[in-house]
């Protein structure tokens, strides 16, 4: 009561229950529902406006567009107020935390952004004469500089698109070098159990076949059963450190050494850097390529589903084998090496894996990222991390099950299961009862080590009060899967959306809009 | 530090919980010889926001913008207006901080904008269905190659000499690892395209033909023929489009009956950025919906009934499928194609016709103006905003000698095929709605006296 001090007195709400309409519009007062462009705009509506002047399609020759394209449009303050409705249905970590496991959803400063968006970077053709972009091409010559020094590798490939291209990057390069040594028969990538999806698509892709490593009980990998399944016919190791149960591989050197030494190549899944940058350099413990995510350890917009960023740093005995493009300062000036420049210097190149030169845009927001921490303050990011996710650990272990919390400290990513919940209530009950408390859920179900896994990332960009309501909110979203409350099987029940059948998703695929039969027709 | 809210005494609450005594203790299971006990030698410390943006706005600035003067880039990547409310919408929090819409439930905005995206984007390149981005043109066009041999299952992919040799690059990359066979040659500085070489080539080993549209010099040319002469092989026929506001004044390929469409999207909401991050367009035909790689987003109700909107077919995908997938993709480019689809909605049919109508006039105008100059020919009969002109010398140092007078002349195509004598004179212009008239006669003038 001390905020209302008029002395009016709000109803009781259960004097609201009851005999509540529902509205005719279906809004509920900010949560507004919002219909398809396809059903609000027209084919004649457009929210831009043009110069008057000469269109005559007259180099178009028997081409020329004749039939309609049913693109549907809407003038300019339709469209702001559309994707505004839109956007409001989204949660973002502007909006809250968002402690999305192995996503890594952290702050995403605005200066990165402001940054990105100077023109001498955002209206830059990536094909002008490498004179008038010697600013773009020292950009990514201080990001590569950044990250092959933070990782304490030889080089770095900045070209790769996105996490999963880089980790493809990673795997072609060992191809490559394996070849190159005669070594081409080697047709086994090891991947453990608890790798991401992407690291066995990836080798597969690459054309390995792929053979799992079993976790041991303190969900590390075997070291045992990885050194006995070293042999001739294995190409190399895709291992994720931190690994995705939030723990460092402790044997990771020794791990590294051995594969090395039975003839392999050590690829490692950077995803989790930000739980280690400026802590340990993955070039220290033998690792010969690692994707870093700019937009997880370097704060890069998620975006609802990218643009991701996925630069490779490579070992000196990868480097030869890296792709094309990359930069090179040759005395004052930034040159681009392309095929063209290549030549004898690197021609053990796999080749380009992309048009033009990677994601500039990411670079300028990385770089930016970056710049603003410095080196004492990357450390700190993953300091802060860790100490978050520690936090969460200790202060949820007696509520929901930590199948590794006796493994002793985790990293940046508390892990538990759903071992102890009521019977028929899984991690998904949980999840969808955290979006009515005002959370964005954790990572369900992966990794596939841990029954019902529910991983938590809360990043280091979260603060003691942050973490201290999200835990009393999860604790009690548990204790009630714990009990057996019937209202978390229907949760969400405040968002705006209740749960989705994805089962008639995909069952009755419909991608894309069909405008409805004309009602005379429908009236058949 | 501003980014990080923890306080010391926060830290030191937070180890108590923990049991630790310092935050070392939490970094134990790192073997002590990789140990790093102190910031990284050598690397600058923290900086304030007004420092970093000194730093960053110097380094933009020894960069020369295509907006600072007369520009005609394109092959790939093309100068467009971009309307104010694209980047203001895209920058809300709610878009730009969210991520992959795991959690449906709240992540209705990226969903419906996602099935709103990939609608436009099946209507503009005339397919059945299209996905919900990929990372670009480039990797798009090399995934379609691995679609159409898992649903041919043949190897032998004919690519047309108009492809981007960019593109033509990324494809002979991945195939040397996948072992496809590719059969690639570079173009000739001629009006007529290579559809009837693509169509002598095809044989019942053929998984695919991969032809651009509007070509590497700007040259169109009606696919239907081509189409035919695939399915009559069982092959399929992937176009690829790298301009598409060209959809505005032209057929499409999924019109011409193209098996799979595929595009970059750069052109509608995301600007040049150098090379990206940019959206690759992928539609196709519904019938081989469940080979595309990527995410789809699909329709569907509630508990309640009401409608919604779903990421679905997920069974192709890598986090379910692992090593079976169709793709490693993860990550698309949601951003991008959130701003081309708000591009979009702005333009609309009527604006983009009128786009794409005031590109191509442009572009008539600049070609009839650029082929008066003495010596200079234009290649293309046929072209939309786009062409290509044979120079009397080497393009390659006369775009230098231009860039040195403040006109980015277009791409010579000695920077895109080094060490292709018959091609070295070409120059490919691209004029655009941005290209203003007093733009090509500049460019016109200084040609002109450089070549004189």
């Amino acid at each position: 009561m001390s905020i209302n001090q008029s002395g009016w007195r709000p109803t009781a709400p259960e004097a609201r229950e009851g005999n509540v309409p529902a509205s005719v519009t279906g809004n509920k007062a900010l949560m507004l529902e919002e219909a398809l462009i396809f059903e609000i705009g027209d084919a004649k509506t457009t929210g831009v406006d043009f110069a008057e002047g000469d269109v005559a399609h007259d180099m178009l020759g028997d081409l020329t567009r004749k039939a309609p394209i049913g693109l549907p449009g809407l003038s300019e303050p339709e469209t702001v107020r559309h994707y505004t409705r839109l956007s409001r249905q989204n949660y973002g970590i502007d909006l809250g935390f968002f402690p999305l496991g192995s996503c890594t959803m952290k702050h995403n400063p605005r200066l990165n952004e402001k940054m990105a968006r100077l023109p001498g970077f955002s209206d830059v053709h990536p094909l002008q004469p490498v004179d008038t972009v010697q600013g773009a091409l020292e950009v990514i010559h201080q990001l590569a500089h950044w990250l092959v020094t933070l990782t304490g590798m030889t080089s770095v490939a900045m070209s790769p698109k996105a996490g999963a291209h880089g980790e493809l990057c990673g795997i072609l390069a060992i191809r490559a070098a394996l070849e190159a040594k005669g070594e081409g028969h080697r047709k086994v990538i090891l991947v453990p159990e608890s790798a991401h999806g992407t690291n066995p698509a990836t080798a597969a892709f690459a054309g390995y076949s792929v053979e799992d490593i079993p976790a041991t009980a303190e969900g590390r990998v075997d070291t045992a059963a990885l050194k006995a399944r070293l042999g001739p016919d294995v190409a190399g190791v895709m291992i994720t450190n931190p690994n995705t149960c939030g723990l460092f591989e402790r044997d990771m050197r020794e791990i590294s050494d051995a594969v090395h030494a039975a003839g392999g190549f050590v690829y490692c899944d950077g995803a989790n850097f930000n739980a280690i940058v400026g802590r340990v350099r993955p070039g220290d413990l033998g690792i010969d390529a690692m994707h870093i995510n700019l937009h997880k350890t370097f704060s890069t917009p998620h975006g609802g589903g990218g643009p991701g960023s996925g630069p490779v740093v490579f070992s000196e005995a990868l480097t030869p084998f890296a792709p094309l493009p990359f930069v090179e300062k040759q005395g004052d000036r930034f040159e681009l090496i392309e095929e063209e420049t290549a030549g004898e210097h690197h021609a053990g190149s796999f080749g380009r894996m992309v048009a033009f030169h990677g994601q500039m845009g990411m670079f300028t927001r990385a770089l930016t990222y970056i710049l603003s921490h410095g080196a004492d303050g990357l450390r700190q990011v993953a300091e802060d991390a860790v100490l978050n996710a520690n936090y969460i650990l200790r202060s949820l272990d007696s509520t929901l099950d930590a199948p590794f919390g006796p493994s002793g400290p985790c990293m940046h990513e508390a892990l538990f299961s759903d071992a102890g919940l009521a019977e028929g209530f899984s991690t998904i009950d949980v999840a969808k009862g955290l979006i009515d408390e005002g959370y964005h859920p954790m990572t369900m179900y992966f990794p596939l080590v841990v029954h019902g896994a529910m991983l938590v990332e809360p990043t280091e960009t979260e603060s003691k009060a942050a973490l201290d309501q999200f835990i009393a909110a999860l604790r009690s979203v548990a204790e009630r899967a714990k009990a057996g409350d019937p209202a978390l099987k229907t949760a969400p029940h405040f968002a705006p959306r209740s749960r989705l059948d994805e089962t008639l998703a995909a069952r009755k695929p419909v991608l894309v809009w069909k405008d409805p039969a004309p009602l005379a027709e429908a009236a058949e | 530090m501003r980014y990080l809210p923890l306080t010391q005494p926060d830290r030191a609450a937070m180890l108590t919980v923990i049991g630790a005594n310092s935050v070392d203790d939490l970094f134990v299971d790192v073997p002590e010889a990789a140990r790093l006990d102190g910031p990284i030698h050598g690397l600058p410390m923290h900086a304030s926001e007004m420092a970093v943006e000194r730093h960053m706005t110097a380094l933009s600035r020894k960069n020369i913008a295509a907006s600072d003067g007369p520009f005609f880039l394109g092959c790939g990547a093309y100068k467009h207006h971009v309307p104010a409310s694209v980047d203001h919408l895209i920058q809300r929090g709610e878009f730009l901080t969210a991520y992959t819409p795991y959690q449906p439930e709240i992540a209705q905005g990226t969903l419906q904008m996602l099935f709103e995206f990939q609608t436009q984007v099946a209507r503009l390149l005339g397919t059945d269905v299209a996905n919900a981005s990929m990372y670009d043109g480039s990797t798009a066009c090399w995934e379609a190659i691995g679609m159409a041999r898992r649903v041919t299952k043949r190897g032998r992919a004919i690519l047309s000499s108009g492809l981007h040799p960019h593109y033509v690059s990324v494809a002979k990359t991945m195939a040397k690892f996948t072992g496809d066979v590719l059969e690639t040659s570079a173009p000739t500085l001629a009006a007529e395209t290579d559809i009837d070489a693509l169509i002598a080539a095809i044989d019942d080993t053929t998984s695919c033909v991969v032809v651009q549209y509007p070509d590497i010099l700007g040259r169109i040319a009606d696919l239907r023929p081509l189409a035919d002469a695939c399915h009559a092989k069982k092959a399929l026929l992937i176009a690829v489009v790298t301009e598409p506001v060209a959809m505005g004044a032209i057929v499409s390929p999924g019109e011409m009956d193209a098996d799979i469409v595929v595009g970059e999207g750069q052109s509608l909401g995301v600007g040049l950025q150098f090379g990206g991050p940019y959206v690759g367009l992928f539609g196709c035909k519904e019938k081989y919906v469940r080979q595309m790689p990527g995410r789809l987003c699909g329709e569907t109700v509630d508990a309640d009934g009401r409608r919604g909107f779903v990421l679905t077919l997920s069974t192709r995908e890598q986090h379910i499928r692992r090593e079976k997938a169709t793709s490693n993709i993860c990550t698309n480019s949601g951003l991008c194609a959130l701003a081309f689809s708000i591009h979009m909605t702005l333009l609309g049919e009527a604006g983009l016709r009128r786009l794409a109508g005031i590109n191509h006039a442009g572009a008539v105008h600049a070609a009839r103006r650029l082929a008066e100059i003495p010596g200079v020919e234009l290649v293309n009969d046929l072209f939309f905003n786009e062409f290509t002109l044979k120079l009397p010398t080497e393009a390659r140092p006369i775009v230098r000698q231009l860039a040195d007078r403040g006109i980015l002349a277009g791409v010579s195509l000695g920077r895109l095929y080094p060490g292709v004598d018959a091609l070295a004179n070409g120059l490919v212009v691209a004029v655009t709605e941005t290209t203003s008239a007093d733009d090509v006669e500049a460019l016109a003038t200084a040609l002109q006296e450089i070549l004189a």
